[in-house]
């Protein structure tokens, strides 16, 4: 057997993960992307600053900050214990909150470049074609930014998949909760077990390859814009 | 009637139009490049914000200090410079997106109709990156059409074509102008398009409306920049009075006689519009005989104007229709040509529009 129980459930734990981040990034990343696009709002740079930020800032600053946030004195535990919840450090909800911040720049700027290609035109003609301005959104800005969506989604995913830092200080290491991929090919490392570390690290890459083949290839197809 | 009023006021430039122009027919709006054309339009399609603007189509109120209708919500068309498809949709359904989003009670142009207007049937299964730029255009225009229009607006329609898509399209933008009964403003820099198409002119310099009226006496005043120059034309209003089959000619009378052209397949009784350069235009002091020249006609000196140095424009009236003719200044003091003397002119070529 290549991967014991305890990788496979590591995989599929940071798939989930993954997954999930992304599609809460596209939900949220559209109109953040929308807005940060056609706003002409003067201190738009601001709020672009900080979606960047994680580009730069190293993984551990990010968790860090995350933990405080999360820990069980942190003003987001806070709330989610005031509604009889617990706290979100070293949890599954809080590695889905800590990866929507980490991988926010790989989807929200490819969404933002798409949509100031697209420019003004085609939602001015798709007006005077009497489409509101919702129906504009869904039937000419989405469908003409998909080079853009693919992008994302693919880069919010793999990027997640690759998280290491900001896993480790705000999940921690628990098995079929926080343990992730990475984590635990850093485990196997650690105790010496290559052949483990070999099959799950072979196994990412090939993964990463893959998905950033299929977004190269496809969009090449889709650029006649 | 269309009635505009924008106070557009914009980094080093100020747009301030005051405007009535009949809604029926094609309105040109001319003017040199950034004077404010596309402005106006774009205010006029909701596409630019004017507080304080007022704008009424006939019975509709679309803009006034209380309320904004907004682009989507006002019965217009609109075709742009660049004709603009949507890239992710094919011909048939960029024809068909603006048609979806009116009420079937208001389709008063079919799609049907509208395609072959504009004669792009065979290119309805086609990805608009798969067509001419004159196609695309004429696909815009079909767009545009297929939401039934309380007003047309074209924005340089043909600018971003050449001199051979031009002609391709020309007819078609003719045939709009004679089938259909939805008023159309049109911008345009070319004095071409707007002799050939327009059958009013509002002319704007530098962000302000400085005259507007038919374009027929538009042409003929001599106050206005259009009547000078080497480009200098009259339009002239005519009806099919007779056709030679023998020498293959159609005759077409207005006040002033009868115009000798090759021939047109027209019903007899229809209205055409000739067009003649002042330049082709030429003067004698008799009738002359032994000339190749068919159309010859007695006019009446009305106005002479200096051209530079050498040239002259004169204003003629035959039988009260005006007509420009461009000669030299030594040839009229030669014929000591003044204001209400008698002149024959010989127009050696007519432009039959349409």
């Amino acid at each position: 057997m290549m991967f014991s129980d305890a990788d496979l459930t590591a995989l599929v734990l940071t798939l989930k993960l993954a997954s999930l981040t992304t599609l809460i990034l596209l939900l949220l990343g559209t109109p953040l992307a929308w807005w940060l696009a056609y706003s002409r709002w003067r201190y738009k740079f601001l709020v672009e600053t900080v979606i960047a930020l994680p580009l730069v800032l190293p993984p551990t600053v990010l968790g860090f900050y995350l933990l405080i946030m999360l820990g069980s004195h942190g003003p987001l535990s806070s709330l989610t214990q005031w509604f009889g919840g617990s706290t979100l450090a070293f949890t599954f909800s809080g590695l889905v909150i800590g990866s929507v911040f980490y991988s926010m720049p790989f989807v929200v700027q490819p969404l933002q470049n798409a949509f100031t290609t697209i420019g003004h035109r085609p939602l001015e003609v798709a007006a005077t074609l009497r489409a509101s301005p919702l129906d504009r959104f869904l039937t000419v800005a989405i469908p003409l930014a998909r080079p853009g969506f693919l992008t994302a989604s693919v880069l919010g995913f793999a990027h997640t998949i690759g998280e290491f830092g900001v896993v480790l200080m705000i999940g921690g290491n628990i098995p079929g909760e926080t343990q992730v991929l990475s984590i635990a090919i850093y485990d196997h490392v650690e105790a010496l077990e290559y052949t483990h570390a070999h099959w799950l690290s072979g196994s990412l890459l090939v993964l990463s390859f893959l998905m950033l083949m299929t977004l190269y290839a496809f969009n090449r197809r889709f650029s006649l814009v | 009637m269309i009635t505009a009023r924008f106070l557009i006021t914009r980094q080093n430039f100020t747009l301030d139009i005051d405007l009535n122009t009949p809604d029926k027919g094609i309105t040109a709006i001319f003017g040199p490049s950034g004077c404010g054309k596309t402005t106006l339009l774009r205010a006029i399609a909701g596409l630019e914000r004017c507080p304080n603007g007022f704008l009424r189509i006939g019975d509709n109120l679309w803009q006034d200090g209380k309320q904004f209708v907004p682009t989507h919500k006002r019965a217009l068309g609109y075709v742009f410079q660049e004709a603009s498809l949507f890239t992710h949709l094919n011909v048939r359904r960029n024809l068909e997106y603006g048609l979806k989003r009116i009420p079937k009670a208001s389709r008063k142009i079919s799609l049907d109709k509208a395609i072959s207007l504009l004669d792009i049937g065979p290119l309805l299964e086609r990805h608009p990156s798969q067509l001419s730029g004159g196609e695309r255009q004429r696909v815009a225009i079909a767009r545009a059409l297929a939401v039934s229009p309380r007003l047309l607006l074209m924005d340089e329609p043909l600018s971003a074509l050449d001199v051979v898509r031009k002609q391709e399209i020309m007819p078609y933008l003719e045939s709009l102008h004679d089938e259909l009964e939805i008023p159309v403003l049109y911008v345009s820099h070319s004095p071409d398009e707007v002799a050939r198409l327009a059958d009013h002119l509002v002319l704007l310099d530098a962000g302000q409306v400085s005259v507007v009226g038919p374009i027929v006496e538009m042409l003929t005043r001599m106050d206005l920049p259009l009547a000078h120059g080497n480009q200098a034309e009259t339009l002239i209003q005519a009806k099919v009075a007779k056709h030679d089959e023998n020498f293959k000619l159609t005759y077409l009378d207005f006040p002033g006689g009868r115009f000798t052209v090759a021939y047109k397949a027209l019903p007899l009784g229809h209205s055409a519009r000739l067009r003649i350069i002042a330049r082709d235009v030429s003067l004698t002091l008799t009738h002359q005989t032994g000339t190749s020249i068919l159309n010859i006609f007695p006019t009446t000196v009305d106005t002479l104007t200096l051209e530079g140095e050498a040239q002259m424009i004169v204003r003629l009236t035959a039988g009260g229709v005006p007509l420009l003719s461009r000669i030299t200044r030594k040839s009229a003091s030669l014929l000591d040509l003044h204001p209400g003397k008698l002149v024959y002119a010989q127009v050696k070529s007519v432009a039959l529009l349409s």
